[in-house]
């Protein structure tokens, strides 16, 4: 087996201030995506922990796992939690989930918690789909579009091109910022053909970071069409993976003439924070009943 | 009267040489990296087995993705007309041609007279074409040629979620570790690109009757996913391939349809 470039950096955070034992309300979010599942724990309503973990083979066992890591050495266990929110295309096989809501919601309602409310447009750009969601200042869908049919534009997509070219998936997005000039876009819009294109331009002697340049600004192209779609209003956030990609990201909000706000928290994690948030906003009303 | 048709595609060049209406040498090559060299062998190839030299050739015609890099050719055409006109020149009959490489996927309306009516194209999504086959194919690790044959063995249909060939990829992933046995897996890749075909073919109206070229119709399991969705049988004339560069050669003989 070559080497696996397409591996992208897990991680897991707690709350160096908090403790869950001093809590009201302990609420989990999983989000189980198609390449990577998150489990964020809230604890009355503030971050307490979360995971972010790459999807296995089956979505039962990526939650389960999601979850353990996100507990691990906390001293909570799951039947401590008060109510969970699976989302994610993997969404009905959270074992341990008492509702699943969609990932549009989940993630507007999460980007309004980690960017604030000024957020209108929240750009989610996952590992197998792109999401363009316009919201209000509670984190409210007011529309969105999405396009999970084609790889072109998704994480999936930079995968195949960071294998590729033999370059880690982490390192991508400021290689492609090497070049002393920007070339011009890889003309193929399927992602099929586009390795073919660049196989073909680095038979010519291009250099790695030029066709990766040549590559992200086609990908930051190909998104932005999904946003002029729907109209763009500020303040405009970037979730999921690809929110990583400074290649990407910058080429992206060049052609926008916005500027994205700076993330605070890991950008993978917005679905399962919104689902916490759900979570949390559910066992209310049923107290209240 | 000699003529020439050069169709190069985005996998590989193909030359037919016509003299007196009859189709005297043929050749294909891998396009490959260097394109020129293809289409300079291919070209020497065919006149090679027609007995012929560049000289004896009066007309040449180039078609396909690449035809730029045939300079020597004196005229270019469409792809469209060219199928079109080679579909017409193998079964005047034919009124809807389906075309099916390793890049592109089109359908084509014919009139009597062997006139485009309307046509429809995909260039943009290898789902549509032969390169989803070839992905996938080696994603089942089975050898390409070996798909068709492979599919007819299927005793159940097992649905593909996926249209994308990288996502399609992730999926046969799942369906393996799912014990789904090959057949139906290759059966299942089939009926997706030929659904991808069928809405194309819709867009233009199906009229009978209808010829499939252009390389993926070698594919036997294809062309049996095709009927069914078609709910027809297409004609697949011998050497499907070389149709556009027929109809090119065509073309270059200057006599109307």
């Amino acid at each position: 087996m070559s080497k696996e470039f397409w591996r992208w950096i897990e991680s897991r955070w707690t709350s160096p201030e908090k403790d869950w034992r001093d809590g009201k309300t302990i609420t989990a979010g999983v989000d189980v995506g198609s390449v990577s599942s998150q489990a964020v724990i809230m604890v009355d309503g503030e971050l307490y922990a979360y995971s972010n973990m790459r999807t296995g083979s089956d979505s039962p066992n990526s939650a389960i796992n999601a979850i353990n890591w996100a507990m691990e050495e906390t001293g909570l266990t799951l039947d401590k939690i008060h109510y969970t929110v699976g989302t994610g295309y993997g969404r009905v096989n959270v074992p341990f989930a008492q509702k699943a809501i969609t990932e549009i919601a989940c993630h507007a309602r999460g980007a309004n918690f980690m960017y604030g409310p000024t957020v209108r447009t929240v750009l989610d750009m996952g590992g197998q789909d792109c999401k363009a969601i316009r919201c209000d200042d509670k984190g409210k869908v007011v529309n969105f579009l999405m396009n999970d049919k084609c790889a072109a534009g998704t994480g999936r997509g930079m995968e195949v091109f960071a294998d590729l070219l033999g370059v880690s998936i982490n390192d991508i997005g400021e290689l492609s910022l090497k070049v002393a000039e920007e070339p011009p876009p890889v003309s193929s819009t399927c992602v099929v053909f586009a390795k073919s294109e660049a196989s073909g331009l680095l038979r010519q002697g291009w250099p790695k970071d030029k066709v990766l340049a040549a590559y992200s600004s086609a990908m930051a192209h190909r998104i932005y069409t999904l946003l002029e779609r729907i109209g763009v209003e500020k303040d405009f956030a970037i979730t999921g993976g690809i929110a990583k990609n400074i290649g990407v990201v910058s080429r992206l909000e060049k052609e926008l003439g916005i500027k994205a706000l700076t993330p605070k928290y890991d950008t993978q994690i917005a679905g399962g924070v919104g689902a916490a948030l759900f979570a949390k906003a559910i066992i209310e009303r049923e107290k209240k009943k | 009267m000699v003529s020439a048709g050069i169709d190069c595609g985005a996998k590989t060049v193909k030359v037919v040489i016509l003299k007196d209406g009859r189709v005297v040498g043929k050749s294909l090559v891998l396009a490959g990296i260097d394109t020129k060299a293809s289409v300079n062998q291919a070209f020497d190839e065919a006149l090679g087995k027609a007995g012929l030299t560049e000289n004896d050739v009066g007309n040449i015609v180039a078609i396909g993705a690449g035809k730029n890099e045939a300079t020597f050719a004196k005229s270019a055409i469409t792809e469209v007309a060219a199928a079109s006109r080679g579909a017409i020149y193998l079964n005047p009959d034919v009124r809807t041609v389906i075309d099916v490489g390793a890049e592109e996927g089109r359908a084509i309306k014919v009139d009597e007279s062997g006139r485009v009516v309307d046509f429809a194209i995909n260039e943009k999504c290898a789902a549509g074409a032969g390169a989803f086959t070839e992905a996938m194919a080696r994603a089942l690790e089975v050898k390409i040629e070996e798909m068709g044959p492979l599919s007819l063995q299927s005793t159940q249909v097992v649905p593909m979620n996926a249209q994308c060939a990288v996502f399609a990829e992730s999926e046969l992933v799942t369906l393996v570790h799912s014990k789904i046995p090959k057949p139906d897996m290759a059966r299942a890749i089939h009926d997706a690109i030929a659904d991808r075909i069928v809405s194309m073919v819709r867009r233009v109206g199906i009229e009978k009757e209808i010829m499939l070229i252009g390389g993926v119709a070698h594919n036997v399991g294809f062309v049996s996913s095709l009927n069914r969705g078609l709910k027809a049988e297409v004609i697949v004339p011998e050497d499907p391939e070389y149709v556009g560069a027929l109809g090119a050669a065509l073309a270059g003989t200057g006599k109307p349809r």
